[in-house]
């Protein structure tokens, strides 16, 4: 509202360093608002269906609250479950920027995961800073070629990357089981099979003075790099406007080929990286307990955050917040655990559809403010 | 003076009983309730109403409402993750939860064992025998059952029902207890007729409906007549051979009603047995035993009522060899017997029953399973 009283003040009277803020926040604000608004759209929708079954929408989300985000032991729970969800989401965020909608991120998790448990199992005895970086390479590289090749496969083939990736990520979960009930079992895993539990002393611990292990810190950083690289860097620059029309970026001498393929790479070797803390911070051993479904729940966060790597952080907080309460609501509101999947469904479409909104509201807009004066 | 004083002492009395009263106990009564009540967590990792495994456990955690002072929380669909740490964490802190069974297999290594180290002074029970006094804490306990000897009471009601001498079992992964059902249920078809085979078909993975219906009509198009399975959830299985016209053996739980008049019997689990066992110790304040082990004799297990369609033949044989098994010691991989591959497994007099030990790292399937651990 305060935008709007600006925008009544002719330009030339108000000083041009205040406009310029001004201008900028606004334009800054609808990034924010509309998925803010949306958010709280989609929580109204699904407090609709909360009274339909009979059930208190206030103590829902009271519940929310303290499970999700009210102490610092449902802070951390959501914390925890939000850092693989960062790594995922940043394998749909940047192909996004290309244009690709990359959506098999489960894939390059799992064999991220499995290819850190064998380097850590192969590397035994050496010094543990050697194993852990090798371990982190390995997932890295097994991931990044798994979605890189989803990109050469669009670029030079012209196959779906949507298809591919989706398809490859259910043949990355079968070859992780091939894997690890064959060739890398450890044969005393009798009724669970997994590879050979790692030593302690390649274990990744928690940060200190909290409950999460070192990969959240590891999965903000790469969205903050995610985002430099996108936003301030020629590469990023030229991979949206490839992004944004192939066919100009070709006539540019823009080499869209290796960008399609490097910019895969790069968002499976993070979603590599999931993997890897997985094994070595979660379950010190790699089974199929690596294919739970973040690579999908990823691209909600994605989505969400409109493919901006920055806003993947707090998109990816409040889904593990939510998933964090999902405990205290089944067992105090006596609602089946499908609940959250319908409240993340609802706020999903409310916020995709919220996509069209955007241009369309003078106040985020300076450029129309003086023709509305 | 002293009457003065009596009432004023009395007055004071009185009132700071109300006093207490309203702060105390009004404003804190639901909390007061629930640390009142000794509260057990039970965490499932699917849902509870599955027909299968996790509605087992939900089965045995009803049995608990019957008795007094046990408050119970549940919840499902937990992954075998930090969310089943974090769900561990939860009910502790939040619900004071003081005995929790985390149910699924893969809960118990590093989750519920990192959870044992973390919180002392709760205990923990998990299914699937994995306890070991010499590596685990005490505050950690394993429970299971013998629930091959069920997959054999199913194979003598399937040797008597089937007419093509085909049989069927759809099977989730090539693990020892996996494969001991298989081996059981083909045996029992065989005390009936030694000519009958069983296809196997693995999965893969424990819950994936889309496969396990493919791997029933592929076994019914082989011509297997009667199918059994052992994922989590039976109920595609069940309804899919149904559909076929196949007779159907069930696992887990009851899936009677979902095919009332193809449903022959079924190898079920009976945890409340085990569940009241524990919540009764709980209550008594006396230390819950680590290992807990038991058969159908031991009420671990129990047999589906038998279905209409159930000969008179079948029924005797069934009941004979289940008044057999209630003696205790009852073998079903008993020699002379070979592996499928031609490999022998026991010797003549040479028997395992079902408590020996080497059951528990099965890697073959007997001679007339058709089919593959690998």
């Amino acid at each position: 509202m305060a935008d709007m009283t600006a925008s009544d003040v002719p330009a030339p009277l108000a000083p041009p360093r205040l406009s310029g803020a001004l201008a900028f926040a606004a334009r800054r604000a609808e990034g924010i608002v509309i998925p803010l608004a949306a958010l709280i759209a989609g929580m109204a929708v699904f407090s609709l269906f909360l009274l339909a079954l009979g059930k208190s929408p206030a103590q829902f989300f009271e519940l929310m609250w303290r499970g999700g985000f009210g102490s610092w032991f449902s802070v951390q729970n959501a914390l925890l479950r939000a850092t693989p969800l960062l790594f995922a989401a940043l394998c749909v965020a940047l192909p996004a920027r290309l244009g690709l909608t990359v959506i098999g991120g489960e894939g390059a998790i799992v064999l991220g995961g499995v290819a850190a448990a064998a380097f850590g199992h192969w590397l035994s005895g050496l010094p543990s800073p050697i194993v852990i970086f090798a371990m982190g390479l390995a997932a890295m590289i097994a991931g990044g070629i798994w979605i890189g090749a989803v990109g050469a496969l669009r670029h030079y083939r012209a196959v779906n990357e949507t298809i591919s990736s989706l398809l490859m990520a259910y043949i990355a979960i079968a070859l992780m089981n091939q894997l690890v009930e064959g060739p890398l079992r450890d044969p005393a895993s009798l009724n669970k099979p997994s590879t050979h539990p790692l030593d302690a002393a390649y274990r990744i611990g928690p940060i200190p003075g909290m409950d999460v292990h070192w990969g959240l810190a590891v999965g903000v950083i790469a969205c903050v790099a995610c985002w430099v690289l996108i936003d301030k860097t020629r590469w990023g620059f030229a991979a949206r406007v490839a992004g944004g029309n192939v066919r100009a970026a070709q006539i540019q001498g823009l080499a869209v080929g290796p960008l399609i393929v490097g910019f895969c790479a790069l968002a499976g070797a993070l979603a590599g990286l999931a993997g890897m803390f997985e094994v070595a911070s979660v379950q010190g051993t790699a089974n199929a307990s690596l294919a739970i479904g973040y690579g999908y729940a990823g691209i909600l966060v994605a989505f969400l955050a409109r493919q901006n790597p920055l806003g993947c952080i707090p998109v990816a907080f409040l889904l593990g917040g939510i998933a964090a309460a999902g405990g205290l609501i089944q067992r105090r509101m006596g609602l089946p655990d499908a609940t959250i999947l319908v409240l993340q469904g609802m706020l999903f479409i409310v916020v995709l559809m919220s996509d069209t909104l955007y241009g369309r509201f003078k106040v985020f807009n300076p450029d129309r403010w003086k023709r509305a004066g | 003076m002293t009457d003065l004083a009596i009432s004023r002492r009395s007055l004071l009395k009185t009132s700071a009983a109300g006093a207490a009263l309203g702060l105390v106990g009004w404003p804190a009564f639901p909390t007061r309730v629930r640390a009142a009540a000794t509260t057990i967590g039970f965490i499932y990792v699917g849902p509870k109403d599955d027909f299968g495994y996790n509605q087992a456990h939900a089965e045995g955690a009803k049995a608990l409402k019957a008795l007094d002072g046990i408050e119970l929380v549940e919840e499902e669909n937990v992954p075998e993750t930090v969310d089943v740490q974090k769900t561990m964490e939860s009910m502790i802190n939040l619900d004071g939860a003081s005995l929790l069974f985390p149910t699924s297999f893969g809960y118990f290594d590093p989750h519920m064992l990192a959870m044992c180290k973390k919180f002392p002074d709760v205990q923990f029970r998990h299914c699937g025998g994995l306890w070991d006094k010499s590596k685990h804490p005490t505050n950690a306990g394993s429970y299971f059952g013998y629930i091959a000897m069920g997959q054999y009471l199913n194979g003598v009601v399937a040797g008597h029902t089937t007419k093509s001498k085909k049989i069927g079992f759809v099977a989730a992964k090539p693990i020892p207890q996996v494969l001991n059902n298989v081996n059981a249920f083909l045996l029992g078809a065989r005390a009936v007729d030694p000519t009958i085979t069983c296809q196997v078909i693995f999965t893969g993975e424990w819950s994936l409906a889309v496969k396990e219906a493919e791997a029933v009509n592929a076994l019914v198009d082989q011509g297997a007549d009667v199918i059994t399975c052992h994922v989590d959830g039976p109920k595609v299985v069940v309804q899919t051979a149904a559909n076929r016209g196949a007779f159907v053996c069930g696992y887990h739980a009851s899936q009677a009603p979902l095919a009332p008049e193809k449903y022959l019997t079924g190898a079920e689990w009976n945890w409340a047995t085990v569940y009241t066992m524990y919540a009764k110790h709980l209550l008594a304040g006396e230390p819950l035993p680590n290992f807990t082990r038991g058969g159908i004799q031991d009420g671990f297990v129990k047999m589906s009522p038998l279905g209409p369609a159930v000969s008179e033949p079948a029924r005797k044989q069934f009941e004979a060899t289940l008044a057999d098994i209630r003696k205790g010691g009852y073998a079903v991989i008993k020699g002379p017997l070979k592996d499928n591959r031609g490999k022998e497994i026991a010797a003549v007099g040479k028997a395992f029953p079902e408590t020996a030990i080497e059951l528990e790292s099965t890697s073959f399937l007997v001679e007339g399973v058709q089919g593959s651990t690998s």
